[in-house]
């Protein structure tokens, strides 16, 4: 030991070292006792003041509310087929925040399994601040097990449901279709999403900062999943008047087309299709014209498929009877001119129908004021919107009674100068079909016949199915709309299409609306045909075939039995003039 | 009659210990032992490490407070000038970690030399004032300047502003017990105040980044605010009474950063709230008291510097510490003394508590 210490040593002991002034303490506490209380007041303010609000941000970051998502509703067809069902899938996802850095062989993996490029997933695991980023929606499960084998930290599955349309494009117009996050995006999906798609569960749980569940910390509240929606539609008759519609459009090289099937006793649609159609399981490079229900928003005017109703309403009144002659020679109507495609001098009633007369049907609605005509057009649903409960729905045009001038009153009556849908029209024919009443249309199957609104009398109803049978037969418009063994009570129709606000001579709509058996009838076919090209666009022509084959296979499909058993022959259509009408 | 020989042991154990630190030391360990518990997860590992590097630490401490200060204070010049070798070996070999060089690699093991000047730097301006007492003049103070300088500058290169701050605030400690003018400290403190745009300046990005943090964590919550959100969050949802032992969510799921080390005031803070940080400042201002109380009873001008500086710089660290973890101060890496995790810092804490327990010891030979 030195010898320094010893001298210190002693030092100290005889005569008192240095002392540290007592100001010098004084300052010394006095500053640590402010320290102190500052942090007490921190403590304070964060512990007592802060509390609630930090409590909150802490539970923010580890109380995670999951939803447990609901399935969403099947929709079966009235004898319950399915045609939109949810079928299980697993979601892909990743939280590159926290996650370790991917090698190679992982990524090449991942890419390989997910089929997606690899240099798409390094880009979405880039921003490492992100917890949450998608790498592929929608996979079957044996996938996203076998990705989920790889063992990947911070890589991790979800399930979700897939819909699946097992109809596929005969349907989807109706049907429409939901997006990837299962809400309804177009059709029923969309009109009916809140029925459907039920309600989503809850669970809180409780997560640590990788994201891993480590309990519950309430009660899982349970999905409660979508109704099950039952349609009106039969697939089978629906499949018949896809394909047939789908022909006729081909055969006839015409832009498009629609059908609308409905029952005529409850007017429930049994099928309504378009075409061109789309698969709604595949919705790549989809075209808006193949998404349009044109059977339902587009409107046209109707042509002679109009004609039954002012006939109708001349029959009602007892102003004429089916056998009542009139002079059907060409006539002037104020500043018009009212002629027909083959003119004769006279013709009975039925005749008028049979070979659709401009000039008979017209001097008929010219019988009765414009108010009483415009009634009528109304009482059978023109101008209103038919309510069957599909987005976008339209009611067509039937301009107000008062500005009628005479001439137009004319062309009005044979379907020109008022615009209405496919499903309006067929709907329109259900006052011929349920006895006078007009029935509400529907996508739902119902219970019972609904109730209806009656416009004629049953009598008048019998007798415009007995004069509209005359059409199918020797010497009417819509001989290739018969079926062999049922009596077919119809009108056809050949509409020139106002383009610009001039009716094009060469653009023209075929239609065929009618029902069967015409003794009892049962159902309703409208056929529409948008710009045939394939040399004839008469509507008898164009549409009668398609109309003819759905009519008769819907009626076999329901097992109704035929009216006409002794008619076993169909009237050779080639061999026969053919009769046809230029509205 | 003579005592039992265990009984003598015992005594002879005891005899250089103070009494007052020791209960004070005792239960700051059981605390510390329970919110390590806690923040690690209920499992033993770091328990077990932390109980052999605490009976290291005593048996440091122990052996310091047995041995006379006089004795040690002549180790102080050679560490010292170690110290500062070191030092400059680590600015000229240093290894490179985390952007900065604080380590050295000695082969056989690396070591942080700015540890070492922690002790040695104060002890060797004691020392100095303690050579010249009785004859101290302005340039004293001057060359005891220049003593913490001279490592301050070397630290504060590697870069640790934090550590270099801690280390040279001990050797002002013992200029201002040495009796430091207080016209130049009025006149420093003013100074320092002025210049603080020009030290802005000359700051390192990541320390303007802490000090900006630190007046608005919001501004980066996943980056450099992620610490002070998440432990700021940790204390304030502890409440007056906390959440109770093992209880603490942001702990156990681990939302809180280092939470066995530097951060583990805020888990302390979650578990037993408002009532627990009282009781840990107070046992703080406990030992500070009673190491202010050593100080003013001191026989040597080197012994009253030294427990002097030795109280202040344990309570800045604890001070330095809580007030980081509870967002008032900027983060700098300064572990809770005594019951943060990490042996290091505990036997560089210990070696001070020994020399405190030495200097009471004094007039007890």
């Amino acid at each position: 030991m030195p010898p320094r210490a010893y001298s210190l040593h002693d030092r100290s002991v005889s005569k008192p070292a240095m002392r540290i002034a007592p100001g010098r303490v004084s300052v010394v506490l006095g500053g640590l006792g402010f320290l102190f209380l500052l942090l007490l007041l921190r403590a304070l303010y964060l512990q007592v003041a802060q509390q609630d609000f930090l409590q909150n941000q802490g539970d923010a970051r580890f109380r995670r509310s999951m939803t447990l998502e609901a399935t969403r509703g099947v929709i079966a067809d009235r004898n319950g087929e399915p045609l939109a069902i949810s079928t299980p899938v697993q979601t892909i996802w990743a939280s590159p925040a926290g996650m370790p850095e991917v090698s190679e062989t992982q990524l090449a993996q991942l890419a390989r399994l997910l089929e997606v490029p690899a240099a798409e997933i390094r880009s979405r695991l880039a921003d490492k601040k992100r917890e949450f980023v998608y790498l592929k929606r929608q996979i079957s499960p044996e996938q996203a097990n076998a990705v989920m084998e790889l063992g990947i930290p911070g890589v991790a599955k979800q399930q979700e449901f897939r819909r699946y349309y097992p109809a596929g494009e005969m349907l989807s117009h109706i049907v429409g279709f939901t997006g990837v996050d299962g809400k309804g995006q177009e059709g029923l999906e969309l009109a009916r999403d809140a029925m459907l798609s039920g309600k989503h569960g809850k669970r809180v749980v409780l997560r640590d900062r990788r994201g891993y569940i480590i309990d519950d910390l309430a009660a899982i509240e349970p999905p409660k999943d979508g109704q099950t929606m039952t349609l009106s539609i039969d697939r089978r008759i629906q499949y018949l008047a896809y394909r047939e519609l789908k022909n006729a459009v081909e055969v006839n090289k015409a832009k498009a087309g629609g059908i609308v099937v409905l029952d005529g006793k409850t007017g429930e649609i049994l099928a309504l299709a378009n075409y061109p159609s789309f698969n709604p399981n595949n919705r790549m490079r989809l075209d808006p014209e193949m998404r349009r229900n044109r059977a339902v928003i587009d409107m046209f005017e109707p042509g002679s498929t109009m004609k039954p109703f002012p006939v109708a309403m001349a029959i009602e009144s007892g102003k004429v009877k089916p056998g009542t002659v009139m002079d059907t020679n060409t006539y002037k109507v104020g500043s018009g001119t009212v002629r027909d495609t083959h003119p004769k001098p006279v013709m009975t009633v039925t005749e008028v129908i049979q070979k659709s007369s401009n000039v008979g049907t017209s001097k008929m609605a010219l019988m009765f004021p414009p108010e009483q005509m415009w009634t009528m057009y109304d009482a059978v649903g023109f101008g209103r919107n038919p309510r069957a409960g599909f987005p976008g729905e339209v009611g067509g045009r039937l301009r107000a009674w008062k500005n009628w001038r005479p001439f137009e009153q004319a062309t009005m009556s044979f379907g020109y100068g008022v615009s209405v849908s496919l499903l309006q029209l067929a709907r329109a024919y259900t006052v011929f079909t349920a006895d006078g009443h007009l029935l509400p249309v529907s996508f739902s199957r119902v219970p019972a016949p609904p109730a209806g609104q009656q416009v004629i009398t049953p009598d008048t109803a019998q007798k415009m199915r007995d004069m509209m049978t005359k059409v199918t037969e020797i010497g009417g418009t819509g001989v290739r709309a018969q079926v062999l063994g049922f009596n077919v009570g119809g009108k056809s129709g050949t509409a020139r299409k106002l383009v610009d606000g001039r009716y094009a001579a060469d653009k023209h709509i075929g239609l065929f609306v009618g029902f069967a058996p015409a003794t009892r009838p049962r159902l309703i076919v409208a056929v529409m045909v948008d710009e045939p090209k394939g040399g004839s666009y008469y509507g008898g022509t164009v549409a009668g075939p398609a109309f003819s084959a759905v009519m008769g296979g819907g009626l076999r499909v329901l097992g109704i039995e035929p009216d006409a058993p002794a008619n076993n022959t169909l009237i050779p259509v080639n061999q026969i003039p053919e009769i046809r009408e230029e509205t | 009659m003579h005592p039992h020989p265990l009984k003598r042991l015992w005594h002879s154990i005891i005899q250089p210990l103070d009494a007052w630190l020791m209960l004070f030391l005792g239960l700051l360990f059981v605390l510390s032992l329970l919110v390590l518990y806690s923040a690690s997860n209920e499992t033993f590992g770091k328990i077990d490490n932390k109980l052999v590097y605490s009976a290291l630490s005593f048996g440091i401490l122990w052996l310091l407070a047995w041995s006379r200060p006089q004795t040690v204070m002549m180790f102080a010049p050679p560490v010292y000038l170690v110290g500062v070798l070191l030092l400059v070996a680590v600015e000229l070999f240093g290894i490179i970690v985390n952007g900065s060089q604080r380590w050295l690699n000695l082969g056989i093991m690396r070591i942080q030399p700015s540890e070492i000047m922690k002790i040695a730097l104060p002890m060797m301006v004691a020392w100095y004032f303690q050579h010249n007492e009785g004859q101290i003049r302005w340039w004293h103070y001057l060359v005891g300047l220049a003593i913490i300088l001279v490592p301050g500058v070397l630290i504060l290169k590697q870069p640790d502003l934090g550590t270099a701050t801690l280390i040279m605030t001990s050797g002002l400690f013992v200029l201002f017990f040495a009796g430091l003018s207080w016209k130049v400290i009025l006149g420093a403190g003013a100074g320092f105040l002025a210049s603080l745009p020009l030290v802005w300046h000359f700051m390192h990005d990541y320390q303007r980044r802490r000090v900006l943090t630190l007046l608005d964590p919001t501004q980066d919550p996943l980056g450099d605010g992620y610490h002070i959100i998440q432990s700021t969050i940790a204390i304030g949802s502890g409440g007056p009474w906390g959440k109770g032992w093992l209880s603490g969510t942001q702990t156990h799921l681990e939302f809180i950063p280092e939470r066995t080390t530097d951060f583990i005031f805020a888990v302390y803070s979650e578990e037993f709230g408002l009532a627990g940080n009282l009781i840990l400042l107070l046992l703080y201002m406990a030992i500070l008291s009673r190491g202010l109380m050593i100080t003013a009873r001191a026989q040597t001008l080197y012994g009253r510097l030294m427990a002097g500086s030795i109280t202040l710089t344990f309570f800045m660290y604890a001070f330095v510490n809580m007030g980081m973890v509870a967002g008032i101060l900027p983060v700098v890496g300064v572990p809770l003394p005594f019951v943060s995790y990490g042996g290091t810092a505990t036997v560089s804490l210990a070696v001070g508590m020994g020399m405190l327990m030495s200097i009471a010891n004094i007039d007890r030979r």
